[in-house]
């Protein structure tokens, strides 16, 4: 399918001379949800800012729903929603009028419908015609991603969308995620939790130092870079493991008796079997097996790292 | 397919700048009831008694073209350079650069907005004037004239240093430093026919001189410069003001990284 968002060899070099974003190429497709996962400066915002309109690009090129972001700004930009990081809002206005407001500027037609079924879905309905300066900091987020729906956008880009925000919002805030995507909505959302890329995200990509090292569907990521672990919990305590199983790297835990093997869940699970049948052979009797998968967190951490 | 021009945006940055002035309409009108009146107390009482006639006109008739324009040069940079600095210091300019508008449309809606609410001062300023003194508009073709490219120019110019502010001090600075000297200097409350010829000749390089001049003959038909000489000044730094902004969003200009 042709991507809604088509990025290739995006640089940015701030003024300063600092180089925030290294030859970047990305697709999205329509419909997906999209995570970027990165440390802090690692150029999330930068990306987004650049997509948005906001930063000048100093190399290559974007394109939204096929229209270049520059030559064609007009069309790309009608398609975008945008909700910054920071919770930058017109203090003095109604909800209501800065929602109303936000849909005028990408010029779309009044829709108090529309607009009042946004508010009850935010559940800022009841507030609609408070004050931005007397909400909540989650409220605000909340009147922010509003905004950045009022004009029925294709591609809504979440910075940091729960930073800031307890626990019950954030459920709300995915469980609106989801309804958006499906409804077709195309969703890039930056995150440091790796928790939310998990349960939110189609594909995950993670950038580090202004480069995308990675971008993966997230059930192959966690598959292909995963360690697993087979544990054996076995019938009598061992004192040490077998020397004939050195070439196996096993580990003895809790006194001996559970012998712990960890492996890499990409490669082939050949020894496995190997593995079984050669403790069978040194005698080892075990009563029970499982295996345990790393999260993304442990892989986040094992990429960043290795690349640092 | 996209439409060319985006006038709903401009309505809205337009109806959201007019609104903002609402929100404080009684000190936006009270103020400038309350310095003119001043005004002519001090300077149409007080010192009209012993000026009588400048060019045979009265002394209370012959400061109101320059009041107007004192309020419609200080009006007009306040609202425009608070109008755009006040969302690059919030953050909330965020949504305006990101919006499907063009540089065009956001100068048109700010810079319109700004203007409004400085003619509307400017016409209450008028209408207050009228209580104290006779009033008689020779020319209103080219007293809207002026009242409307001033109005604009010199939001035009605020726009400009609301970009260029990085505090509210570099906000205020201009106007405090530049604008109300020369405003005083330009020939408000006296003819500057009546300075000795050097200072004569170095006010002639204020440019407040012109839009005084040129708006008081629009009253009276008297001026201290050729109205055409007025009206070609006022054209200058209005294009001036016009390459400026097209440079500034040309390069973005502390507005985008
Ligand atoms: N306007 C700017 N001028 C100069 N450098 C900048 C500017 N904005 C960002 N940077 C630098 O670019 C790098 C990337 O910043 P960016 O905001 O994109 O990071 P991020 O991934 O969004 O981080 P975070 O998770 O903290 O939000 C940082 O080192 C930052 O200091
Ligand atoms: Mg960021």
């Amino acid at each position: 399918m042709q991507s809604i968002i088509s990025i290739s060899g995006l640089s940015k070099t701030y003024d300063g001379g600092f180089q925030a974003l290294k030859r970047v190429d990305l697709d999205v497709a329509p419909g997906e949800i999209f995570a970027l996962l990165g440390p802090n400066g690692a150029g999330k915002t930068t990306l987004i800012s650049i997509v948005c309109g906001l930063v000048k690009a100093t190399g290559g090129s974007v394109q939204v729903g096929g229209h270049d972001i520059v030559a064609d700004y007009r069309a790309a930009r009608s398609l975008i929603g945008l909700v910054p990081q920071e919770l930058s809002t017109d203090r003095f206005e109604s909800v209501w009028d800065t929602v109303a407001f936000s849909r005028g500027l990408f010029g779309k037609p009044k829709n108090p419908a529309y607009v009042e079924k946004l508010l009850r879905d935010l559940s800022l309905w009841s507030k609609k015609d408070e004050r931005i300066l007397a909400l909540s900091g989650g409220m605000k987020r909340r009147v922010l991603i509003a905004k950045a729906l009022a004009h029925e956008p294709r591609v809504l880009f979440l910075d940091e969308p729960t930073a800031g925000v307890d626990v019950e919002l954030r459920r709300d805030m995915w469980r609106l995620i989801r309804e958006l995507r499906d409804t077709g909505v195309t969703v890039i959302l930056t995150t440091h939790y790796i928790d939310e890329a998990e349960e939110m995200a189609d594909r995950i990509g993670v950038i580090r130092a202004g480069e995308l090292i990675l971008v993966e569907e997230k059930t192959a990521l966690i598959a292909k870079l995963g360690r697993k672990e087979l544990i054996l919990q076995l019938g009598a305590p061992l004192a040490e493991v077998p020397a004939s199983l050195a070439r196996y790297g096993l580990e003895l835990r809790r006194e001996g008796c559970e012998l712990a093997y960890v492996y890499d869940g990409a490669r082939e699970h050949a020894d496995l079997a190997a593995l079984l049948t050669e403790l069978t052979a040194a005698g080892v009797a075990f009563k029970d097996i499982r295996t345990t998968q790393s999260s993304l967190e442990d892989i986040f951490v094992d990429l960043v790292k290795e690349r640092a | 397919m996209t439409p060319s021009v985006n006038l709903r945006a401009v309505g809205a940055i337009y109806k959201f700048e007019m609104a903002r002035a609402l929100r404080t309409i009684m000190q936006s009108v009270i103020s400038p009831v309350i310095s003119t009146s001043l005004y002519f107390v001090v300077f149409g009482a007080a010192i009209g008694q012993r000026m009588q006639e400048i060019d045979g006109v009265p002394y209370g008739t012959f400061i109101v073209p320059g009041l107007v324009m004192l309020s419609l040069l200080t009006q007009s940079i306040a609202n425009a350079s608070f109008g755009i600095y006040f969302p690059r210091f919030a953050g909330t300019i965020y949504e305006i650069l990101s919006a499907p508008v063009s540089y065009l449309e956001i100068v048109v809606a700010y810079v319109g907005a700004a203007a409004t609410k400085s003619i509307v001062i400017g016409l209450i300023i008028l209408a207050t004037a009228s209580l104290f003194t006779p009033l008689t508009i020779e020319h209103p073709v080219l007293m809207v004239t002026f009242l409307l490219l001033t109005a604009f120019t010199f939001s035009l110019f605020g726009f400009i240093i609301g970009v260029w502010a990085d505090g509210f001090e570099q906000l205020q600075i201009i106007p405090l430093l530049v604008i109300t000297p020369l405003t005083f200097l330009g020939g408000s409350f006296y003819s500057i026919d009546m300075l000795p010829p050097f200072w004569r000749a170095v006010s002639l390089f204020n440019p407040v001189v012109y839009l005084v001049s040129g708006f008081r003959w629009s009253f009276t038909g008297k001026a201290d410069v050729h109205i055409g000489v007025s009206l070609a000044m006022t054209m200058v730094f209005l294009l001036a003001c016009l390459v400026a902004i097209r440079w500034i969003f040309k390069t973005g200009y502390r507005l985008k990284a």
